[in-house]
This record gives structure tokens, C-alpha cells and sequence, in this order.
């Protein structure tokens, strides 16, 4: 081996621990702080806060709730966007960019001021659907379409959609069928990663759901957190490592993928 | 091994007319295809064939004209409804799918049960010799393996037409001439009429009935590739297809003078001064001293294996290329003297 191979194995390792403990010690504190238990019965390890977050009603229902949330936003997310994004390419591309736009401004508006403008939309979204949590999907697929476009586009980007199309429908297939059976199984590491942001957004999300007044989990976390800190240590912790392990598999998913994607366009 | 059961269809293109803007792709294409015959049209990128051919597979429409297949009038039917087999120059297997369900996806489209698609499905490739890759996917088979995967495809529905849109451009040159000869072999097998569009006029000429070549939106025209070959009907078919010397004569009258030769000039020769389209298979070089009107000195040869090609300046500084059996290009040298000679086949004289 080199010197100079050494040298940046020695670097990278350096890195990598540099990033892990970045990464791992405030999880590993949290985890810590939480299993400490009150200040009261120190010395002795509790998973009572863990516990707590089942048997605590309240949170159990902004538990519920916010996976929900997660799930519904999805759903949504995808039906609307996937088809919408498949048919631009395919029939519209002049529209393409207004498209993209549109996606992509929710991100330069600051989330408190698209909570000011849609709490009045909300008065009539609350009289019409209820006021459950769950209403807040609405909001939230706005919240999460500059990811989740971003996501689907450059995988759409990574494949020929349409000669694919139209190699499809020169076999038979009409247009549900070209993007059911063709399209959306070439994009589906692009979905997935899509749905993966979205829902770690979604159960992240404080601002929408605290000035419109629905109980999530991090509403209830925050709530949680002035009266029973270990709870709500537990509670974000809990909720971090759901989150990053979703994000893991996502990258493992594509990695996967990609190999299989990159050897078709080489040729 | 099943193949298409029933005899081809004949395809007929009334006056063609696609407009895109101020752009007219084509313009009044009319074009007949006999049942089970194989037609190439040929052209230039931009010439309009391949618009051509995306209206007759529903994936265009034109913008005036009709479009018949089998005596029924598809110009209104979308792609999805008219059976077609369409080959595309860019790969277009699904990239999710096996090779054999990429070529049962047809099938499975037009409800045949399982055992049946998967049948149909290893006939097909074992038709372009690919059974062997059934179970493998895009990614794993080489650019030619995919074209071929493509062809079984679209001809696993059975289609009425077969649509071959540059099937083989993004090949190297060998692969190319090798599924050039295997497409043309399995359309004959198979009797399915086909329309193949290609620039590639040595490809053309190769596997087609009849080529048309087209030119700026219209067919120049429609023959047999030999009669194509040697007898072009306009100045654009001449200088397209094949190699020309292009050797100034002065007017014509059924015959004009090539250098020192009297040549039969063809139907749709300019009448006036201008230049004759001589191939280099019909000028020879003979060693010879002296000076002259068909007197040359060899620039270059050329070796291509059984035959060479020569490249000769005139006294009056025109190139003249000939093309030669190597043994007889190798009694010739370069800054050697020779007499030319023009064989009196029919040539096309075209305007200055």
C-alpha cells in the first residue's frame, strides 16, 4: 500500500468518526437523559418514560395521529403528484417548468406565513371535514411537494418514459396502464424516497399543527416537555431513530436500484 | 413453432400531410405497401420519414391524409388499438420486467393466459435466437441482444404492420450489418408487412423490396433497390444513394459526352450544361503515357479488400474516382498516367 493510500484511509476513518459522533452523541445523550428517570430517584435506570408514551393517552391518540398524518400525506402526495408529473413529461412538457415551480414554492415561503394564510381556509376545512388532526394533510402535502418532487423527477430523469410509453402503447396499453404497469415501477425508488421524506417531515412538523391547534406528536412532545422532560426526551428520540432508519433503508434501497438502472443507460 | 398465422396486410398512406408550426414534415406522402412486402424509406434526419412512420403507428397525427391498414381506416384509432409492432432506435425494453415478460407483455395486454404468453414468448426468442436470455434483464444483455428482444417483442402480438424506426442506429457497425440481415430473414419468415426507416442507405438497400427516398417532407421516389441504384429518377435519389462521380458534360440529347465516351443520359436529366453521376463501378484506369481529354494521373488508391477504390485528376483538374478488382489497382501507382474509361451505362445528368 501506498503512503499516500494510508493517508486517506486514515482521513477517512478520522471523518467518519468525526460524523458518527456528531450524529450518535446527542442521540446517546437523549437516550440517557431519558432512561435517568427523575431527578429523585437518581441512580437507578426506568424505562418508565418509554412506557409513558403509550400509556399517556394524550400522546398515544398525538402518536396515532401524526403516523396517520404521515401515511395519509403520503397517499395523497403520491396520487396526486405521481400521475400528475408522468402525464406533464409525457403530453405537456412545455408545462414542465410551471410544474416545477409550483412545487418548488412552498420552499421559499416561510412556513409561518403559509400557517397565517391557511388558518382562514382551515375555518372552512374545519366546518366542512371536522376538526381532526388528520385534516391537516392538506397542508402538509403542500409542505412536502418540493421534496417529494424532487425525488420523483430525477427518477422519472433516469429513464427513456417515453419511448417506454410508447413502446407500450404500441403494444396495447392505454395511458392507466402505461403508468401503472410501465412508468411507475421504473420510478419506484423515486416514489419511495418521496414517501420516506414525506413522512419524516411530517412527523417532525411543529408549526402548522401548533398555531392551527392540533394535537401531533411533536405539539404534545413540546407540551409534554414543560411538566415530564423525560417523556418528551424519550418521545424525540423514539421518534428520531424511526425516522433515521427509514431514511437508512431508503438509502439502501436505492443503492440497490441504481446499479440496475446505471447498467441499462451505459449501453 | 407458431409464427404469424395469417398473410400480411397491405398498408395504404393517402396524402400525408403533417404540419408542426411553419414546418411541413411531410408533405402528401402518399405510399402503398403490398401484403407482406418490406419497405424502407430513406432519407436525411429531418426528411419526414419517421414522421411517417409515427403516424402509421398512431403515435403522431397527421395533420391531413388518411391512414388504411387491411381496407380499415385507422387515421383516427389511437396507437394502443391498432396492432402494431413498432421497433424503436432508441432501447425501450422495460427495465422491470424479464426478457420474456417484456416480450409476453403484449399477450398479457390481450388477455392470454399464462401458459400460452409464455409459450408464444420462448418461440419468439428462440425466432431471434435468444431463448437462452429469457430469464434475464435489460441490463444484462448487449445493445444488439436488446434490439433483437424488441423485435420478438413487437412481433409476439402478431401485428398487422411491423414498424422499424432506425432499429439498428445505435449499433456498431458489425452488430449492425449482422441484425440488418436477421431482421430481414425473420420478416420474411414471419410474412408480416414492414415499414423500416432509416438514413443508412447501404442498410436500405440491403433489406428492402422497395426503398422510397424522401426529401424535405415528399418521396422523391419508390423503386426496387437495384433499379434505385441505377436508374435515379432525380438529381437528390442520385447523389443520396450510393457513390457518384460527378463529371461535367456539355448538355444532353439522349446521350452526352463523359470525357470521351458517348453515354444514354436517364429520363429526368437536366437538358443543359451540367454534371453526369457516374458511379465509380462503371470509370476503369488503364496505365498509358500521353496527354489528352481522357488522359489522368492517379492522386490515390484506396485498398477495401476484394475490390480498391482509385482516385484520378483529369488534365482539367476534375476528380474521378473508380472503383477496381484490388489485382487491377495493383498495377496502378500513384503520379502514374492512365487513359480513362467510362462504361455506357445509362447516367442521370444533373444541373450546374
Amino acid at each position: 500500500m501506498t503512503g499516500a493510500g494510508r493517508g486517506f484511509k486514515i482521513f477517512r476513518a478520522v471523518l467518519m468518526v468525526v460524523f458518527a459522533a456528531y450524529f450518535f452523541l446527542p442521540l446517546v445523550s437523549m437516550l440517557n437523559f431519558a432512561v435517568q428517570g427523575k431527578a429523585s430517584e437518581k441512580g437507578s435506570l426506568t424505562v418508565q418514560p418509554f412506557v409513558n408514551l403509550w400509556q399517556d393517552e394524550d400522546l398515544r391518540s398525538a402518536i396515532i395521529a401524526s403516523l396517520l398524518l404521515a401515511l395519509f400525506t403520503v397517499l395523497l402526495m403520491v396520487l396526486l403528484l405521481v400521475p400528475t408529473m408522468i402525464w406533464v413529461r409525457l403530453r405537456v412538457p412545455e408545462l414542465s417548468r410551471v410544474v416545477e415551480f409550483l412545487c418548488l414554492l412552498p420552499l421559499t415561503v416561510p412556513p409561518l406565513v403559509i400557517v397565517v394564510g391557511i388558518s382562514n381556509v382551515y375555518t372552512w376545512v374545519n366546518y366542512l371535514l371536522g376538526d381532526s388532526a388528520l385534516v391537516l394533510t392538506f397542508a402538509y402535502v403542500v409542505l412536502v411537494l418540493p421534496y417529494s418532487y424532487r425525488s420523483i423527477d430525477s427518477a422519472l430523469q433516469a429513464i427513456d418514459v417515453t419511448t417506454l410509453a410508447e413502446a407500450a402503447r404500441s403494444l396495447g396499453a392505454g395511458w392507466t396502464t402505461v403508468i401503472t404497469r410501465i412508468v411507475m415501477p421504473n420510478i419506484i425508488s423515486g416514489i419511495l424516497g418521496a414517501a420516506f421524506i414525506a413522512i419524516a417531515l411530517v412527523l417532525g412538523e411543529y408549526v402548522f399543527a401548533s398555531l392551527l391547534h392540533y394535537d401531533t406528536l411533536p405539539v404534545r412532545l413540546a407540551a409534554i416537555n414543560k411538566s415530564d422532560t423525560s417523556t418528551a426526551m424519550a418521545g424525540a428520540f423514539a421518534s428520531i431513530v424511526l425516522v433515521s432508519l427509514l431514511l437508512l433503508g431508503l438509502s439502501f434501497f436505492n443503492r440497490n436500484k441504481t446499479v440496475g438502472v446505471e447498467g441499462v443507460k451505459e449501453r | 413453432m407458431t409464427l404469424a398465422t395469417e398473410a400480411g396486410l397491405a398498408v395504404e398512406l393517402t396524402d400525408l400531410t403533417r404540419v408542426y408550426g411553419s414546418v411541413r414534415a411531410l408533405d402528401g406522402l402518399t405510399l402503398h405497401l403490398a401484403p407482406g412486402e418490406l419497405v424502407v424509406l430513406l432519407g436525411p434526419s429531418g426528411c419526414g420519414k419517421t414522421t411517417a412512420l409515427r403516424i402509421l403507428a398512431g403515435l403522431d397525427q397527421a395533420t391531413s391524409g388518411s391512414v388504411e391498414v387491411g381496407g380499415k381506416d385507422l387515421t383516427r384509432v389511437p396507437a394502443n388499438k391498432r396492432d402494431m409492432g413498432m421497433v424503436f432506435q432508441a432501447y425501450s425494453l422495460f427495465p422491470h420486467l424479464t426478457v420474456r415478460d417484456n416480450v409476453a407483455f403484449g399477450l398479457k395486454l390481450r388477455g392470454r393466459d399464462g401458459a400460452a404468453r409464455r409459450k408464444r414468448a420462448d418461440d419468439m426468442l428462440e425466432l431471434v435466437g435468444l431463448g437462452i436470455h429469457a430469464d434475464r434483464y435489460a441490463h444484462q444483455l448487449s445493445g444488439g441482444q436488446q434490439q433483437r428482444v424488441a423485435l420478438a417483442r413487437a412481433l409476439a402480438i402478431e401485428p398487422s404492420v411491423l414498424l422499424l424506426d432506425e432499429p439498428l442506429s445505435a449499433l456498431d457497425a458489425k452488430v449492425r450489418v449482422q441484425l440488418r440481415d436477421e431482421i430481414r430473414r425473420v420478416q420474411i419468415e414471419v410474412g408480416t408487412t414492414t415499414l423500416f426507416v432509416t438514413h443508412d442507405q447501404e442498410e436500405a438497400l440491403a433489406v428492402a423490396d422497395r426503398v422510397g427516398v424522401m426529401n424535405a417532407g415528399r418521396l422523391e421516389q419508390l423503386a426496387p433497390p437495384a433499379e434505385l441504384y441505377s436508374s435515379p429518377a432525380t438529381q437528390f435519389v442520385g447523389e443520396f444513394v450510393g457513390l457518384s462521380n460527378r463529371i461535367p458534360v456539355e448538355g444532353s440529347t439522349g446521350t452526352t459526352r463523359v470525357i470521351d465516351v458517348d453515354v444514354p443520359v436517364l429520363a429526368g436529366s437536366a437538358t443543359g450544361t451540367g454534371f453526369a453521376l457516374v458511379r465509380p463501378e462503371s470509370v476503369s484506369f488503364t496505365p498509358a503515357e500521353g496527354a489528352g481529354g481522357g488522359q489522368a494521373t492517379i492522386a490515390a488508391i484506396a485498398f477495401l479488400g476484394p475490390v480498391s477504390r482509385a482516385t484520378a485528376t483529369l488534365d482539367d483538374g476534375t476528380l474521378v474516382v473508380a472503383q477496381l478488382d484490388s489485382a487491377e489497382a495493383a498495377t496502378l501507382r500513384v503520379g502514374g498516367r492512365v487513359s480513362v474509361g467510362i462504361d455506357p451505362v445509362p447516367v442521370l445528368v444533373v444541373g450546374a
